[in-house]
């Protein structure tokens, strides 16, 4: 039964291999059309997330070229593998900007290479749509985040198992690199002025792809049973999270007792994983493939039919991606052409439907307006919401729980027209201070 | 106005089981009330179900929990579904009685996060207490002392009262004495509980008695940190225990994926980069043969392993008889150009796997008698790594009898040790290589099947673990299987007892420097051979 489905992928992803080998063109007899650039690794490690999002925004140039293209030309996808080899991002960004001249790029994951290629968008004055959720602590003129800030989503995660939870110890753990580690200082730093004692707080980092969890786990439990009721605030990444949410199944962990909350865990990770003794335990995201709504359902049918595979899921990244691109197409609508100058001064306040039910802004820090959904770890792999925001909460770039960057913001407009403007002494940080 | 309507109406209805205790609502209301509301209406519902006592709504609560209740949408009935056809048949929760069948859209699911879970557990407590059955008393028990509510200590006198049985007993205790410390009980009371948690003597009654000693009577303070010193000592000697226990499970991770290398590395001296490969291979088949098995005879499934295990052997060994005839056997005596083949094999078996399978990961399932763990005198083993450190030194043990009592093991040995010699003497080494790579790599397939069961099926599950394998088998000493199982274990300990002090990350650093100045101190591993093969 699946055999087929395997075999259609396999073809469906050799054709996809060979046209970004080949640099194809997906409309040829179109004498001129706008280049789009997707820039997501499809070998190496990070593959396992970023080939469905090289898919998403191929099925959604496809569908804005079925609605007629743009300023009346067609769109063009050019794929590259950056082959999660994070110099190889700087090198694949600057071939899309100088050799094929795209008109946007829309990629990366990791932040680690969203900081390799942030140079090169700089210089060659490009246009790049960050689909995931980071750290914060950056806003740069030609980049969009369009995935969350910490305040949208892990800030709202732990007010929400201090709420509603009534959690009092926390274990912040996670993954050893750069996202993990600012969001557990901001992290931290807010449970502190919540007033939760130092020794209530244990901070734990491992290795990439770490897979021998047994001595975490068990010190986990051992933190877990002083008496007050523990939470797990999970920035485990990729890879990691499959054995990890195994030892604490094995272990006996269950979430009524101490819940983890994920910030990296999504509908695809699940995949590969029996939910089975996992369910109760919490993630946090802008967007789950279980939101009831018309837009979702509609999205998740074009996918499928794309895709042709009815058992793909849908993830917050590709929301991201569809939020940005859809962004994009309004704000070079608006300006009447792609020049990124142009581009950049039309897509703030561009208002675009998300998929669960309300409208996002870009905003003038190259953040975007998104609401929090807190979903629990079902069954059947799928979340279900337990807790959203009322409203969309607005995108931070500088958190106010780090003192250095309480006292920035971002304005890429003018007046102001800086990504680290200090409010104290009114002066722009410039980008060496990224 | 429904929004405004619904809580006034929840507490009228409240207070009027407080008023009229004796004419509460009925179970069938209730129990109607249940879908009603948000999770915190709905779990004072579950409290007051709990307090009539009603044990028809066990079953009912026990599906509620698992998220398996569901609500006629027209009728507000309260139901259980299973599928029938393109409809779902209802029967009603608290009755049993057969409601016919409704189209699948017109029941919904009825919602519940962790506090109703919570709520759940403590009710299904509350209301089995008093079973019949032994076991479900001590789940009943257990599900007590998580809750930890004085609320419950009538309840709890009443069943202690009544309870004959040895191992039910205790736990009773202990949700009684839990829940005792967080009243003002009487200062004897009191010391009786501290003395019935210190007996349990693990972390969690350590954190219990921490907690209590905050607003203990002055009186029964002594008592409270005595108990607390005797468990600390006894936690001591356990974390030493329970590291030892770590490090040997990490250890046989460590020597089932290094075997393998041990032979091909070790024995024949290819230096083999796509070895991991041969892992994730072994690991895809096991996926291959669960989906075969779920399609097919799912009642087999907890024998799958079974199944994988000489399936992964058969097609990793074919796979690497096919790599040393096809590449490796052209390349004997050039390592640079051996090294960077098969590192060339690995990248292409890692993409023709991602496009075969996907590039995310894949569900192999753990059978159930790999599921959960054990406690063998206080410190917690998991299944999954008790049968992997069996079936690693299984592993071991088979090979260690092939190479020593075995023909195909003696004409390894004398391949390895001098191959014109053995030439002449009519063996045919071709033959053996392609043999010995064949079993090397057949032995990193099984690797596969252990380490499905532990970490992800993806197409990079084999470079997790080549780095390490050669560690061990340098550390160890290459050409010695011994060495190769002394190595693990020492490597796998050592890091599991630094782990505590420098976390994770700087564990495994500081690994890899130990391992780096012992090389330089001794270049030949902890047991190096001896005589002519040396030279060879």
């Amino acid at each position: 039964m699946r055999g087929s489905n395997f075999t259609r992928r396999g073809i469906l992803a050799a054709g996809a291999l060979a046209a970004g080998l080949a640099f194809s063109p997906v409309a040829q007899a179109e004498d001129e059309t706008i280049k789009v650039g997707i820039l997501h690794s499809l070998s190496g490690t990070m593959a396992i997330s970023e080939t469905t999002l090289k898919d998403v925004m191929l099925m959604l140039i496809e569908e804005q070229n079925k609605k007629g293209g743009l300023l009346g030309k067609q769109l063009e996808a050019v794929v590259v593998d950056p082959a999660s080899d994070w110099p190889l991002f700087a090198e694949r960004a600057r071939e899309l900007l100088e050799v094929n001249e795209v008109a946007a790029v829309f990629g990366c994951w990791t932040s680690v290479s969203r900081k390799a290629v942030l140079p090169v968008f700089e210089e060659l004055n490009g246009l790049l749509f960050y689909p995931v959720q980071y750290e914060g602590e950056e806003s740069q003129r030609n980049v969009f985040y369009t995935g969350a800030a910490p305040n949208q989503q892990a800030i709202p995660a732990v007010e929400y198992l201090m709420n509603e939870e009534g959690v009092e110890r926390w274990v912040l753990a996670g993954t050893d690199y750069v996202y993990p580690q600012t969001t557990n200082r901001i992290l931290e730093a807010f449970l502190k002025s919540h007033g939760v004692a130092d020794e209530d707080i244990m901070i734990n980092y491992t290795p990439f792809g770490h897979s021998d969890w047994q001595t975490i786990v068990a010190d986990i439990a051992a933190f877990g049973s002083a008496g007050k009721k523990t939470a797990v605030v999970s920035t485990i990444n990729g890879d990691a999270n499959v054995p990890f949410y195994r030892e604490l199944g094995n272990q006996g962990i269950s979430a009524e007792d101490i819940p983890v909350v994920a910030f990296s865990v999504g509908e695809e990770e699940l995949a590969g994983l029996d939910t089975g003794p996992l369910v109760g335990h919490l993630a946090a995201w802008n967007y789950f493939m279980s939101v009831d709504t018309p837009e979702n359902a509609e999205f998740i049918e074009t996918w499928h039919a794309f895709i042709g595979d009815e058992s793909r899921v849908t993830n917050d990244p590709m929301e991201a991606h569809y939020i940005g691109f859809n962004m994009w197409v309004k704000a070079v609508e608006a300006a009447g052409t792609t020049d990124p100058d142009a581009v950049i001064d039309a897509i703030v306040g561009v208002e675009v439907p998300n998929l669960t039910g309300g409208m996002s802004t870009m905003l003038a820090n190259h953040h975007i307006t998104k609401p929090v959904l807190i979903g629990e770890i079902q069954g059947d792999g799928q979340f279900d919401v337990v807790w959203e925001t009322d409203d969309l909460v607005e995108g931070e770039a500088w958190s106010q729980f780090i003192p250095e960057s309480a006292v920035l913001i971002a304005d890429w407009t003018d007046p102001i027209n800086c990504g680290n403007f200090n409010t104290e002494t009114e002066t722009c940080g410039g980008s060496e201070a990224n | 106005m429904q929004f405004i309507a619904r809580p006034v109406l929840l507490a009228f209805m409240v207070l009027l089981v407080a008023l009229f205790p004796a004419r509460a609502q009925s179970v069938e209301e209730l129990v109607n009330q249940l879908p009603e509301g948000g999770f915190s209406d709905r779990s004072a519902i579950i409290a007051q179900l709990a307090a009539t006592g009603d044990t028809r709504l066990v079953p009912v609560l026990e599906a509620l929990g698992a998220g398996e209740l569901n609500v006629v949408a027209e009728t507000g009935q309260v139901v259980f579904v299973r599928p029938a056809g393109g409809n779902v048949a209802i029967t009603d929760a608290l009755t049993g009685e057969d409601a016919g069948e409704v189209a699948s859209g017109a029941v919904e699911r009825i919602r519940v996060n962790n506090s109703v879970r919570r709520a759940v557990r403590t009710a299904i407590g509350q209301l089995t207490l008093l079973s019949p059955n032994a076991n479900v008393r001590l789940s009943a028990a257990r599900a007590m002392f998580q809750a930890a509510d004085p609320d419950n200590l009538p309840l709890l006198d009443e069943a202690i009262a009544a309870e004959e049985n040895a191992s039910v007993l205790p736990v009773m205790q202990q949700a009684w004495a839990i829940a005792i410390l967080r009243t003002d009980a009487s200062p004897a009371d009191y010391a009786e509980a501290v003395d019935i948690i210190a007996a349990r003597g693990d972390r969690h009654a350590l954190g219990i008695l921490n907690a209590a000693l905050a607003n203990a009577p002055d009186e029964v303070r002594p008592t409270i940190e005595s108990g607390i010193s005797a468990i600390q000592s006894h936690l001591r000697l356990l974390d030493v225990g329970q590291n030892v226990w770590y490090g040997i499970s990490l250890g046989s991770v460590l020597l089932l994926a290094a075997i393998g290398l041990a032979i091909t590395f070790g024995v024949m001296g290819v230096i083999n980069m796509a070895h991991g490969e041969m892992v994730m291979i072994g690991a895809y088949t096991t996926f291959m043969v669960q989906n075969i098995i779920r399609a097919s005879a799912p009642e087999l499934f907890d024998l799958s392993l079974a199944f994988a295990l000489p399936a992964a052997f058969l097609v990793t060994a074919l796979i690497g008889i096919g790599i040393e005839r096809g590449v490796i056997r052209w390349l004997y005596g050039r390592p640079l150009e051996t090294l960077l083949a098969t590192w060339g094999l690995s990248l292409i078996i890692q993409q023709a796997v991602r496009s075969i399978f996907g590039a995310s990961n894949r569900e192999v399932g753990n059978p159930s008698w790999m599921s959960g763990a054990f406690d063998f005198y206080g410190i917690l083993i998991t299944w999954n790594r008790f049968w992997i450190v069996l079936f690693a030194l299984a592993v071991f043990a088979t090979l260690l009898f092939v190479l020593k009592r075995t023909s195909l093991g003696l004409q390894m040995r004398a391949v390895t040790q001098n191959r014109r010699m053995a030439s002449s003497m009519g063996i045919r080494t071709p033959w053996v290589d392609a043999m010995t790579f064949g079993l090397g790599s057949g032995i990193a397939g099984l690797a596969g099947v252990a380490l499905s069961q532990i970490d992800n099926v993806s197409p990079n599950l084999g470079q997790g673990y080549i780095i390490d394998s050669f560690m061990v088998v340098v550390f160890g000493g290459v050409g010695n299987l011994w060495g190769t199982l002394v190595g693990a274990m020492t490597l796998g300990i050592v890091n599991k007892f630094l782990e505590p002090y420098t976390g994770a990350v700087l564990a495994k650093i500081a690994v890899l420097v130990v391992v780096i100045l012992f090389i330089q101190k001794r270049p030949r591993g902890l047991f190096a051979l001896k005589g002519r093969a040396v030279e060879a």
